[in-house]
């Protein structure tokens, strides 16, 4: 175990190497790094300055440890719009990010397994039917569409729920989120459910196809032979089965939902760091973008460790396995 | 009073209504086996050997289902049992051994748990003296420091040592009837034999009925009682073992002996039996071995009954039943 | 396989052998395809929907970018009201007075052949990557597949947006970008099952008959690798279209001058808080017709082909 937890975090380690340096070229070498780092408006003292504190006039190689150097220490630059460091800009909107990411895939999970596992073990009634074809249709909705299709049915037909906005915030046991207030929670509930249903969907069929392809098994089978209950068989048996592909989609889906907070938080004028990514990306203030995707670049790497060392706790088998070259 | 023996088949059908057409798996058998004693079952792929043990254990898959006949258990119509009641009996009275021991195991429970779960589920013991009795199951089979595998995992063991964990399970609630579905093709032949021996060494301690399935006649040699030859979802002879390899008197039964290489003299050509088995769905008229049968004639596009033709028992289902010993390897 | 094998464990080969009909692999296809009516009305549905943008110049009411056809007066009506032309505006008009149906089946057309011709060059690419790194092995296969397991970890939503922030906009520039975010998938399903594949006897066999690693490559391997593939490519024009609506409804896709069905509804978004639902909504049931349809199509493909469901 400990052997592959270090495989993993050297793994990890090179990825995000690896990445910063895609980072780099992107934009600092396909891009003009002038254009890009400067803002338009200094004038010819400030851009000398500013060239010099890059290191713009130091070889490609140079430049891209200074970068790596600077980028450790958390600094990437200033906005151009607000004039504050880019990272703090964003660590600021992360809260709001996170909260609704992780109520939507909450409300994905608690949904979409029991809605899944019905369906796979009732695969022709119509119910289970219904489902599968619900769980298509989850899939095919253009998430930006739905979104605003909720938005006029309920908040401006319906008035149910507010349009858009974060609501009232309150701090339990030292965290700041707006779950712990009534108006909080009517702000993202339409948000966290329209970013839910894609996730769901995906859970949705990732459990009935793991309950179908569990089932013929021979050892549910014996099970079965043993005289279990059916309900410890599927809860115990078959559940624990599928729990390993849904705890890994789900930690990688993890990461897709902070990314698809870009549409949402867009729509629902939802003060998180998409929102902030798309302005950034509109005013051109890359320096943001740039924070933006080191931040989250770093996230997901985090996010895949976690993922693979989960995995490795719920399937023996993996740990085992992977003193030899082939993972998983 | 009558004598009730463990099991008593009496005409099972087992048909799985498919697409194409009804598939009789399974299509008028019978057998009885008593305590302690060790029926072989045997027959080539597709005979319907399997569908008849999970018809026992009232586990066909759909599209198969249990149409006909009567499954006695210790005198209870198994097929008209209800299902929760089926379920009791399940694991508790009646156990099964898979054929494949890399698969029977649940690969992400540890082996205690798939243990204790088959003890907790039919008696009320405690977690702790439930384990006691998995350490000592274990043990029991010949897996060496049983405390230790308790808490291993499946992929932790090899072939035999998981069919071994699977025989243990089976006997864990000390059940009247096993049902063996050929438990010991996929290991090693040396394996083959400990396995062989223990099974049946444990079943004449505890007075186990045991049902072996099986396609190999060596096998059923060594540890059978009585043996059925299936063939096409129909037990074509049935009788003592002696009795059936000595004197066999099907065609099909012949062939199957015949077909065993340790038959033969070195360099002399294998016998077998020509063509293949038909498709359930296009069974021919009559005996369903006619077609592959170098003595069929006319009288064989009726169905033959079963008859007894010798005893100690020995039955056949044969117009043209053979005579005459026949010396084997097996 | 037949039902009998599916459920004897034991018993597998005789059915096989035994079998009386005798199927083509793709007549078997079909018969198992059309068991799900879904599927068909799917199927149906899509080669609707693509007639429709085809031949939209031919059908459409109105040509909406001739703008000497439109009327600033016509603007905003509800589906249903009457154009100054006297036509029917059956989806009803947008802000500069477009009828929304005849602008619906344009953006079909540029929505289809932005996804479409990117899912397709992406497959290209992609499999030719992924069959050169199973082919190779080695250092060349890790690197390959090192890129491609770090590009995958990442959202292609995010990808896209980091590639047209640096790219800029504009339609090539899309296809790149969506070209650059799918080509990996084709590349690692491709190389997953071709180092299965080759694995596999029938290839052991194509070696021992000393046939050149071309051949074997393309004539034997890359057929055998097809099925996962044919589902993979539903898959990602689907997503491809999903893609391209997203990034033009962020405004940062297509240009004005190509629009398509996300750069419509975007349009719509301002009207929607005073009511008047049909600029976004008719748009985005379109765009959602056509996703579910290549969907509802691509579902059943898998089923028939994916051998662990036993059927």
């Amino acid at each position: 175990m400990t052997v592959f937890v270090i495989r993993r975090l050297f793994q990890s380690i090179l990825t995000l190497f690896v990445t910063s340096l895609l980072i780099f070229f992107a934009v600092f070498a396909i891009g003009n790094p002038i254009d890009v780092l400067i803002d338009p408006a200094a004038d010819q003292i400030e851009f000398e300055r500013a060239m010099k504190a890059l290191g713009l006039d130091q070889p490609i190689w140079d430049q891209y440890f200074i970068f790596l150097k600077n980028a450790l220490q958390g600094d990437v630059g200033r906005s151009f719009v607000f004039n504050t460091p880019a990272l703090e800009l964003i660590l600021q909107r992360f809260p709001a990010t996170l909260e609704l990411a992780l109520t939507s895939l909450v409300i994905a999970n608690v949904i979409g397994i029991p809605l899944g596992l019905y369906a796979g073990l009732k695969p022709e009634s119509v119910g289970g039917r219904s489902i599968m074809a619900g769980s298509i249709l989850g899939f095919s909705l253009p998430g930006f569409w739905v979104k605003l299709t909720m938005i006029m049915l309920f908040a401006v037909e319906l008035g149910w729920f507010p349009a858009g906005g974060r609501g009232e915030t309150a701090t339990f046991l030292g965290i700041t989120s707006s779950l712990f207030t009534v108006d909080g929670l009517s702000h993202i509930a339409l948000p966290a459910t329209g970013l839910s249903l894609f996730t769901m969907a995906l859970v949705i069929r990732l459990t009935r196809s793991g309950v179908r392809e569990t089932l013929p098994m021979d050892y549910i089978k014996f099970a079965r032979a043993k005289g279990l209950r059916e309900s410890r068989v599927i809860s115990v048996h078959v559940l624990k089965n599928i729990l390993i592909p849904i705890v890994t989609v789900m930690g990688l889906e993890f990461g897709g939902t902070v990314a698809f907070t870009v549409i949402t938080e867009t729509i629902f004028s939802w003060p998180g760091m998409g929102k902030l990514l798309i302005e950034s990306i509109n005013f051109l203030d890359r320096p943001v973008v740039v924070a933006y995707i080191l931040l989250v670049a770093t996230m997901f790497i985090g996010i895949n460790l976690m993922v693979d060392l989960v995995y490795a706790v719920l399937d023996p088998r993996v740990r085992l396995s992977d003193t030899g070259s082939e993972s998983k | 009073m009558t004598h009730i023996p463990t099991l008593a088949v009496e005409g099972l059908q087992t048909w799985f209504h498919t697409k194409a057409g009804v598939l009789k798996a399974v299509n008028g058998v019978s057998f009885e086996v008593d305590r302690g004693k060790v029926l072989g079952l045997v027959g080539e792929s597709g005979s319907g050997k399997t569908v008849t043990g999970f018809s026992i254990i009232g586990l066909v898959d759909p599209p198969g289902r249990v149409e006909g006949g009567r499954i006695l258990f210790n005198g209870t119509d198994l097929a008209r049992l209800p299902a929760e009641e089926l379920r009791q009996l399940r694991g508790a009275r009646i156990a099964m051994i898979f054929q494949d021991p890399m698969m029977t195991l649940n690969p992400v429970l540890r082996i205690d748990t798939q243990m204790i779960e088959a003890i907790r589920t039919h008696s009320n013991v405690s977690y702790k003296k439930a384990r006691s009795q998995a350490r000592d199951a274990l043990g029991q089979v010949g897996i060496p420091s049983p405390d230790e595998r308790l808490a291993a995992y499946p992929h932790q063991f090899s072939g035999g040592m998981r069919q071994r964990v699977a025989i243990a399970i089976a006997l864990l609630n000390k059940p009247d009837l096993i049902i063996a579905d050929e438990p010991t093709t996929a290991l090693d032949v040396t394996i083959q034999a400990q396995i062989l021996f223990e099974v049946q060494k444990l079943c004449r301690q505890t007075g186990t009925a045991l049902i072996w399935i099986t396609h190999d006649l060596s096998v059923v040699a060594a540890i059978a009682d009585e043996v059925c030859v299936m063939y096409a979802g129909r037990i074509v002879e049935q009788g003592v073992i002696d009795e059936v390899l000595d004197r066999p008197t099907h065609p099909y039964t012949q062939g199957l002996i015949g077909s065993v290489p340790g038959h033969n003299r070195p360099g002399s050509p294998l016998q077998q039996i020509p063509g293949v088995m038909p498709s359930l769905l296009t069974l021919p008229k009559g005996c369903s071995f006619r077609l592959r049968c170098r003595y069929a004639d006319s009288a064989c596009q009726v169905e033959p009954e079963m008859h007894v033709v010798a005893n100690p028992y020995h039955a056949t289902k044969c117009w043209h039943p053979l005579s005459g010993e026949v010396s084997h390897g097996i | 396989m037949t039902v009998v094998s599916s459920t004897q464990g034991s018993d597998t080969t005789s059915d096989e052998e035994g079998r009386v009909f005798v199927e083509t692999p793709l007549r078997r296809f079909i018969s198992d395809f059309s068991e799900s009516w879904l599927a068909l009305a799917g199927l149906v549905m899509f080669l609707t929907i693509v007639s429709l943008a085809v031949f939209a110049p031919l059908i459409a009411p109105q040509d909406p970018y001739d703008l000497s056809t439109l009327d600033l007066l016509d603007s905003k009506l509800k589906p249903g009201e009457l154009l100054s032309s006297g036509q029917v505006a059956w989806l009803g008009t947008d802000g500069l007075g477009r009828d929304i149906l005849s602008a619906i089946m344009y953006g079909l057309r540029i929505s289809l052949a932005v996804g479409a011709s990117s899912a397709f060059i992406a497959l290209f690419i992609g499999a030719s990557i992924g069959l050169a790194a199973a082919y190779a092995g080695g250092r060349v296969d890790a690197i390959i597949m090192r890129i491609v397991d770090i590009q995958l970890s990442f959202p292609s939503i995010l990808i896209g947006l980091v590639l047209i922030a640096v790219l800029g906009s504009g339609t090539e520039k899309i296809i790149v970008a969506l070209v650059a975010v799918q080509w990996a998938y084709y590349a690692r399903t491709v190389r997953g099952t071709a180092l299965v594949e080759r694995r596999k006897e029938y290839i052991e066999a194509a070696r021992c008959l000393a046939l050149s690693s071309r051949v074997i490559l393309f004539q034997h391997l890359l057929p055998n690798c097809l099925p996962p593939l044919i589902v993979l490519v539903t898959v990602q024009v689907a997503h491809s279209i999903a893609l391209e609506a997203s990034l033009s409804f962020l405004g940062v896709g297509l240009p004005v001058t190509e629009p398509s069905l996300g750069r419509l509804i975007a349009n719509g978004f301002e009207y929607m808080m005073s009511g008047k639902y049909w600029i976004s909504f008719f748009p985005g049931l379109a765009l959602l017709f056509l996703i579910l349809s290549i969907n509802l199509v691509g579902d059943q493909v898998r089923d028939v082909l994916n051998p662990r469901l036993q059927r």
